[in-house]
């Protein structure tokens, strides 16, 4: 199930924490057993639907739309079928944005408008679920509600509110014969860090 | 051994070296904790998590008291390095402090001078989910030291050097279990209580083998089908039904009971998992050789509040009727102050009260003590249900104290917030929330014509009066109370960042320092070569945080800039 739109009034008592409303099957499905279903995504990966009526069916370009939120999505090995949900590490957001509002540096990792950032909150390593509007702009922007931290994903999700001390890592797309296909590895690290 | 392992055992080895960086340490003089001491601390240490099993919250060291505790001065500082809510007591044995932060770490120190001995730095995975990351404490036995850890491992370290000396895997994190209170000890026992009911999880109290980490026992918060209690529920839901016990216990010596809080139902829409649901919002009272729950007291039945009532119960002698009421005290998070009878058999009802407001409760049956619940306030599938207090009641887990020298409890209260959430039918999956309600449905709004939020308030448990109370008007309150002999009364918790004095007898506001952060954590105090010293981990997130984010949407001019980073202050009298 994808986030409603939010009232403004429910988006300013937004409080607690949680990724409650993510779908049944989620990990059910995962493949640990299977090589490479832990690995990072790898250049030339496809996406796939990870939650919802349509897991595990291929993200086409045409499956982002301009306004909605984020997919979830994991990266799938082309070669071997193998889906890499084996850690919840590889958990991306698929979003599609305007490109104009893009800066430079999001727009050269995006395809088509298409961007695509690890779910997992470099703060304390919550789910980011959320796409409303900030707490501080009127855009929507991602969000996790474990400690309300808050990414814009057209600056390459840096944070604009909450504890987390760095951005979303960014998985840079392409696409390939028609799909859309990951260009890269994740820019930095994915997850919490721990303190010194 | 092959290579390849002895090459894994070597990394293994290197893990447990760089985990434990011995900085002035090791700790000379170590004083080893007994049961005898735990029983009867001296006055000057602050050993277990209320300092007493009681749990009472109360140091008979009088030093620092009403006349000159305007005097109070900071005398050493210590940042810790680690953003988010530092909740820990700094735990004190002789001269030597122990205080756990955020993300499993646990640093001794000179409790005279600041001096860092060593640390201990929890390596988590890199995939937990860490939904609370904080901690609340080491327990202390003999020669060592225990943490339970948010990747959910009981870890025994050496209170000299930091070393570990074993480690427990108590379940598995990746399904939503983890821990996060300070272990309780007694006689050997390092007694834990799981965490997780937000992922939909099933409760338990753990013993394990002070010296060897082996486990002793375990007890499931919720009943399993065909054991006492299991009746009260419906189906499967006893799998994924909640019930928390993630707070410290308390501990009758005499009667050689353990009384533990256990927590709220999952998922939070009391329709989802129809019965009363024994043992969630509870307190049981368990035999500690054995873990058999000899009796419990459920605070409310078919919880759809989110209202845990994880803090374990007071220990307190109450006068009533002209006779002494062996007591269990608890202001609820369901807004309700209860006064229980304990006895090893059986908690009974005394009397209860509302001590903020709530329009959930109709009235408590004189009897028995069930709460009457007003079902246009019960959330339920499929609808939005608004009720008061908000889902972080009455007073969270922060804890509340009681003075042997006044008789009066201190709460730190949360007054005049209501909140609702539309419940909705979710399917559980395992390792992610699993609340029953959309996260950004959830709300938390103030009473219409509110003057206030936080209110320490002071009640006398013999007859029900609120002695005195202060208010904050923009910020909430949520930090735990010490009570002291010196007729005072310490708390922070508070968004402009102050650490407070209160006169105990009159509420007199005596003394306050603003210090890096919020304060969210344990104020303790504690006595080295005759002087008395007060001391709080400031270090504001978690709830404190979520409630300042949505506090900050109403209108009242509360300010969401209360900074984040731990760091221990030590206070004593300018001489």
């Amino acid at each position: 199930m994808r986030c409603p739109k939010p009232t403004r009034r429910s988006l300013l008592l937004t409080t607690l924490a949680t990724g409650a409303f993510l779908t049944g099957g989620k990990f059910a499905a995962a493949q640990e057993d299977q090589p490479g279903s832990s690995d990072r995504p790898k250049k030339g990966d496809l996406l796939v639907v990870s939650e919802g009526e349509r897991v595990g069916a291929v993200i086409a370009p045409g499956d982002v739309k301009l306004g909605e939120p984020p997919l979830h999505a994991w990266p799938k090995d082309p070669k071997t079928s193998v889906v890499r949900n084996g850690s919840r590490l590889n958990e991306i957001l698929v979003i599609r944005l305007d490109p104009g509002e893009m800066d430079e540096e999001t727009r050269s990792r995006s395809a088509e408008g298409i961007a695509a950032y690890s779910a997992i909150c470099t703060h304390t390593g919550c789910s980011v679920t959320g796409w409303l509007k900030s707490e501080t702009g009127d855009k929507d922007v991602l969000k996790c509600f474990c400690h309300n931290s808050e990414f814009n994903p057209r600056e390459g999700a840096q944070v604009v509110f909450g504890p987390a001390p760095r951005r979303l890592p960014a998985l840079p797309l392409a696409i390939a014969d028609g799909s859309l296909t990951i260009a890269a590895t994740f820019v930095g690290k994915v997850g919490a860090q721990q303190p010194g | 051994m092959t290579r390849k392992q002895w090459l894994l055992s070597g990394c293994v080895a290197c893990t447990t070296l760089i985990s434990t960086a011995a900085v002035a340490g090791p700790i000379e003089n170590y004083s080893p904790v007994t049961q005898a001491r735990l029983e009867n601390p001296e006055p000057g240490n602050w050993m277990l998590y209320r300092r007493t099993y009681d749990g009472q919250g109360y140091s008979p060291l009088e030093q620092i008291n009403t006349s000159n505790v305007k005097n109070l001065t900071p005398v050493w500082t210590f940042s810790t390095g680690v953003i988010e809510g530092h909740e820990a007591p700094p735990i004190v044995n002789n001269g030597a402090m122990f205080v756990t932060t955020p993300m499993g770490q646990v640093i001794a120190l000179n409790a005279k001078t600041g001096e860092e001995y060593w640390r201990y730095k929890r390596q988590l995975p890199d995939d937990l989910f860490q939904l609370h990351p904080t901690n609340r404490g080491v327990g202390l036995w003999q020669d060592k030291l225990y943490l339970a850890t948010t990747d959910d491992h009981v870890v025994a370290l050496d209170a000299k050097t930091g070393k570990v000396v074993w480690d427990t895997k108590v379940q598995d994190y990746k399904k939503g279990q983890y821990l996060t209170l300070m272990p309780l000890v007694i006689d050997g026992k390092i007694i834990v209580g799981g965490s997780g009911g937000e992922f939909g999880v099933r409760g338990y109290v753990v013993a394990y083998d002070a010296n060897s980490g082996k486990e002793l026992w375990r007890t499931f918060t919720i009943p399993a089908p065909g054991e006492p209690g299991s009746e009260t529920w419906t189906g499967d839901d006893w799998k994924t039904g909640g019930g928390s016990a993630w707070m410290t216990g308390n501990y009758d010596k005499d009667t050689r009971t353990v009384y533990w809080g256990v927590g709220n139902a999952a998922p939070w829409p009391g329709d989802a998992h129809p019965g009363d649901n024994l043992y969630t919002t509870s307190v049981l009272g368990l035999d500690p050789e054995t873990g058999k729950i000899r009796t419990h007291f459920q605070y409310h039945q078919n919880d759809s509040w989110d209202w845990d009532e994880v803090e374990a119960p007071m220990l307190v002698d109450v006068q009533r009727d002209g006779r002494t009421v062996k007591s269990l005290i608890h202001p609820g998070r369901n807004a309700i102050f209860w006064v229980l009878e304990r006895k090893p058999d059986k908690i009974s009802y005394v009397t209860g009260w509302p001590y903020v407001h709530t329009d959930v409760w109709k009235g408590i049956e004189p009897e028995i003590g069930k709460p009457i619940v007003d079902p246009a306030h019960k959330p339920v599938v499929g609808k939005r249900v608004e009720f008061c207090p908000s889902l972080w009641g009455g007073k969270d887990w922060p804890s509340a104290a009681y003075s042997q020298k006044t008789k009066y409890v201190y709460v730190p209260a949360n007054e005049n917030t209501c909140g609702g959430f539309s419940g909705e039918k979710v399917a559980l999956v395992p390792g992610q929330l699993w609340l029953g309600t959309k996260p950004e449905d959830i709300g938390l709004t103030l009473r219409p014509g509110a003057k206030h939020i936080g209110e320490l308030q002071a009640w006398d448990p013999a007859t029900g009066k609120k002695v005195w109370s202060h208010s904050f008007p923009k910020s909430q309150l949520f930090g735990s109370v010490l009570a002291t002999a010196g007729d005072l009364v310490f708390v922070g918790g508070t968004n402009d960042r102050y650490f407070r004095a209160f006169d105990a007898k009159s509420g007199e506001l005596l003394w306050e320092q603003k210090t890096n952060s919020g304060i969210m954590g344990m104020p303790v105090s504690y006595e080295v070569d005759g002087t008395q010293y007060i001391a709080i981990q400031s270090g504001w997130g978690v709830d404190a945080q979520r409630i300042q984010d949505a506090l900050a949407t109403q209108n009242i001019g509360v300010e969401n800039n209360v900074p984040q980073g731990g760091v221990v202050w030590v206070f004593a009298v300018k001489k």
